[in-house]
Order: C-alpha cells, then structure tokens, then sequence
C-alpha cells in the first residue's frame, strides 16, 4: 500500500492511462483547428470532435449536437444560468435553486439577484433533501429555470432528479441540473429525466481538467442561450473560443469507461463508504454522517467527529489526504455553508471530515485510513476539553461561552 | 497550509496536557474560546499560595493545530513564573516563537485570554 492515501476523489481524480493513450495524437499529430474548413489538418480533427460529442450525448441519452464543450463544470452552470436568464428575460425573471448548490450555481444566481431578478432558494432538510410540495408551489408564472444538482460535492445526497424534471415538465419551466458529482457515477438520461441543460466536467471521472460540457436540449423544448462569452461562433454560438480537441477526446473516453463500469463500481464503492462508517461506529461514539444515509453518491462519505476540531484532525492524518468542512482549512473563518443549510451546529461543522473514494481504492486502504483516524480522534479526545465536559454530565448548550 | 515546525512539535507531542482539580482553593481555571468558533481552550494552574508561584499548568484544546500548539506553549511558560508575570505574557510572543501566520493570529490570542481568565478564577476564589 502506498503512502499518501488519496480519499479525495470528490474533489478530483488522477487521469486514466487509457485515457491519456486516446488524447497523445491531438497533441502533436493531428493538433489542427477544428474550425479551420480549409484543409485536412481542420476537417480532420473536427471529425474526431463530433464523434467525440456523439458518444457523450449517447451516454447521457442525449444527441452530439446537443452538447456544447466549456473549460469546466464552472463555466456550464454560469452559462446555463446566466445565458437561460439573459434569453429568457422578457418571459420572466424568476429562478429557483437550493441553498446547499456549488457556488458556481448560487454565485451566478446572486449576481443576477443584484441585477433585479428573483431567486428562491429552497429549504432543505437535515439530509440535504429538498422538498418537491415545496418546489412545486414555488413555481411561478414568471419563473423561467429551476437550478438543482444531481449530486452535492460535500455531503454526497442526491436529489430526485426524475421527479423534479416530472415538475418542471409539467409546469413548461426550463430544468437545469449541476451533475457534476453524478456524471459518470449515477445513471443519468436526459431524455427520461426531462432534463433540459446539464453540466459536467471531465476531471471528475479520471478525464482531464480544463474540458467539461453543458447539454443544452434541442427539441421538446429547443433550449436558447445568451452567450456568456463573445468571439467566432464556435458551439452553435453559444460558447466561443478553439475547442479543446485532446480534452475534448479525452472527456469522452473517460465517460465511456466510467459509465461501462459504472453499475459494478458504485457497488463496490458503496460497501467500501459502509465498511468505513461501520469501523468508525465501533470505536468510536459521537459520530454523525453528514447527508443521506442511502440516497448519496456512492463514493461519498461525510462524518462530523464530535468534540474534535476537523483540521486538527487532518493534521494528525496526514498521510491520508482528505478534505474538511472545517473553516480553518479555508481563509474565510466559516464552516461549511452546506452544513449549516442542513441545520448542523457550527461546533460539528467544524468537525467534519469528507471522504471521497474512487477506482483505485481498495479494502486495504479503508481499513487504514479507519485505523488512523480512530486513533487521531481518539487522542484528539484525550485533549479536547469538550469531550471531557461531555463526559462529565455538562450539557454544552448551556456554558457561557466567551466568543471571541 | 504549511504550519511551522514547532507547531508540528507541540501538536504531535503537547505539553502538560490534562486536568487538575477545579475545586482545590489554589488552582485556577480557564475556559475560552466557543465550539461553534471551533476553538475553545481549558487552561489551568495551580499557584503556591505563599511564594504566587505557578507550579504546575495544565491544558485541554478544542482547535486546529495552532491552537494546540499555544496552549501547549502557554502552559509551558507561565509554569515556574509568579502570577504577576504570566498575566503579562502577551500574545505576540506566542506568534512569534510558533511562526503563526496571521489567519492563525487568533489562537494565541485565545491562549493569553486563557492564562488572564485561569489566574483571574485563581485570584477570585483565593481570595473568596
């Protein structure tokens, strides 16, 4: 077993070899424009692309011309976001999202807020689930997208993403969904979802960083969009700018693997996140999991330690490498916003730690990383004086705290 | 984040970690800080009633490894001083002997609270 332990995979993953393979040649053989018309080099490499695009629709349920390729998961939802509000203004000016969304979700969303739109952010529950009733009645004659993830990034709970599609079908208002963590791990089908634009990005199921795709459907309904950036009129003109052919090459040859695995891993990778809870469980008490129990993403696993601060705990970890809702890990001095849309206490915010696991962990590696961090929080324990008050029969809710 | 080495050193080996009697008439205890600001610090010493003299400190930390590592300092350097001087202790000093960055300025802000509200609680039941 090799040190570090990479448990980080919702954050990124390593580049697949094959995949590396498949990119090679559009780096130094065929490096032509593929907008360039006028000779082989171009028509060469846009061949390549639209197979590219063709395979990606095919494995979403969607058709290649429906996919147009961005920089990012980033740059797809400021773009669905942002061109669907521009387009659409005179319909009307009012979006719905949720609070526990990514921020290029909910930043855009703002920005639009302070430019006169509406926004609505939904509740969401201790689990992270929104509550369709409500999502429902929240639908106005002015509303114009509904903005909601496949899957959240840091505490791993799915959203119902047929029925609310089923809802936003019905109600003749455009679905987007931030399928960033879902792409590659969760079926998806656009077309039996009633999805109409969904965001993804390559590096996030071993293809590389710096490519990702919005789908923007075509018919029943035909999407329109405002272009977020200005230049030759690549992507139908929706999204200018040379595309990127070996990320873009590379994109589709990682999805293809993701999804041709996809049942038997998230299997896998599933009993791996149990196997990690139930170890935790039996040593050590105060252990709360962050998200759903079962309608998660299926590498994902997110446990608040109580009484132990997150990034002193990552400290005495150090060989594992796994990320924290904690606010020191960060410059901003707030825990995780996620977390406290759930309603989880600042105190267990800041002692959360999330686990991502991937195609290259093994059993090995859980019963480690298990090993260490039981025997972390344990001496964290030892010397956190919220524990021994606990302990002591104090309620903590009703110590005067001096802030500071 | 990079943390300096001796944060590193007192982090992985503190000093004086621990408890003392709260309800012994010559201890003094501490707590600052609050959970929901992921840090809080329990810091105590016990005095000799005849000399002021701090001989023994003791502490627990809630708080990411800076914090740790102050109180862990802190109580290193107000055991053996009298009273007088560990409430001047400031928390410059503690900055610079650990190479605190400034987004970790905070936590020695806290350990000096925490060495004025341990002797504070020793001087108002003494003298109670």
């Amino acid at each position: 077993m090799k040190l570090p332990i990479y448990l980080d995979y919702n954050a990124t993953t390593p580049v697949d070899p094959k995949v590396v393979e498949a990119m090679m040649p559009y780096f130094t053989e065929s490096f032509g424009n593929a907008a360039s018309r006028n000779h082989s080099f171009g028509w060469q490499v846009e061949k390549v692309v639209d197979d590219a695009r063709e395979l990606i629709g095919n494995l979403i349920g969607a058709g290649g011309k429906e996919i147009v390729f961005t920089s990012g998961a980033t740059e797809s939802d400021n773009l669905a976001i942002l061109g669907v509000a521009e387009f659409y203004k005179k319909k009307g000016t009012h979006i719905i999202s949720s609070p526990i969304e990514h921020k290029a979700v909910i930043d855009p969303c703002n920005a639009l807020e302070q430019k006169g739109y509406e926004i609505t952010f939904l509740d969401v529950d201790k689990h992270g689930c929104i509550d369709l009733k409500q999502l429902e009645d929240s639908i106005r004659e002015d509303t114009i997208l509904v903005s909601l993830m496949a899957g959240n990034n840091e505490i791993g709970t799915l959203n119902p993403i047929r029925e609310i599609g089923q809802i936003t079908r019905n109600k003749g208002v455009l679905f987007h969904t931030d399928a960033t963590q879902g792409v590659g791990k969760i079926p998806i089908d656009v077309e039996e979802m009633n999805i109409d634009l969904l965001s993804m990005t390559a590096h996030k199921f071993y293809g590389p960083k710096g490519i990702g795709a919005l789908y923007v459907r075509r018919k029943k309904p035909r999407v329109r969009l405002s272009p977020i950036m200005f230049g030759g009129g690549h992507e139908r003109g929706m999204r200018s700018g040379t595309l990127n052919v070996p990320g873009i090459v590379g994109f589709a040859k990682a999805l293809e693997l993701s999804v041709e695995e996809m049942a038997s891993e998230a299997e896998r990778l599933t009993g791996l996140r149990q196997r990690l809870l139930d170890r935790l469980n039996s040593e050590l008490d105060y252990i709360f999991l962050n998200g759903h129990p079962t309608d998660r993403l299926p590498n994902n696993l997110n446990v608040s330690f109580g009484y132990v601060e997150g990034e002193s705990l990552m400290m005495g970890v150090n060989e594992l490498a796994v990320s924290s809702g904690s606010a020191c890990t960060s410059a901003s001095l707030e825990p995780s916003y996620v977390l406290r849309a759930l309603g989880v206490g600042d105190d267990l915010a800041h002692s959360s730690i999330r686990f991502g696991m991937g195609r290259f962990t093994t059993v090995e590696e859980i019963d480690y990383v298990a090993e260490k961090m039981i025997a972390a929080v344990k001496r964290l324990r030892e010397m956190s004086p919220l524990y021994e008050m606990v302990k002591d029969g104090v309620d903590l809710s009703t110590v005067q705290w001096t802030s500071h | 984040m990079a943390y300096s080495e001796k944060v590193i050193d007192h982090y992985n080996d503190p000093k004086n970690v621990g408890s003392l009697d709260k309800n012994d008439e010559n201890t003094g205890t501490g707590l600052v800080g609050a959970p929901e600001c992921g840090d809080v610090m329990k810091l105590q010493i016990q005095v000799n009633p005849d000399t002021n003299e701090i001989v023994d400190a003791k502490f627990k930390t809630f708080g990411c490894g800076s914090a740790i590592a102050s109180s862990s300092l802190a109580t290193e350097w107000v055991k053996g001083k009298s009273i007088d001087e560990a409430m001047s202790i400031k928390n410059t000093e503690i900055v610079e002997e650990l190479s605190l960055p400034p987004v970790k300025i905070h936590c020695s802000v806290l350990a000096e609270d925490a060495i004025k509200a341990a002797i504070s609680d020793y001087r108002k039941r003494s003298e109670g």
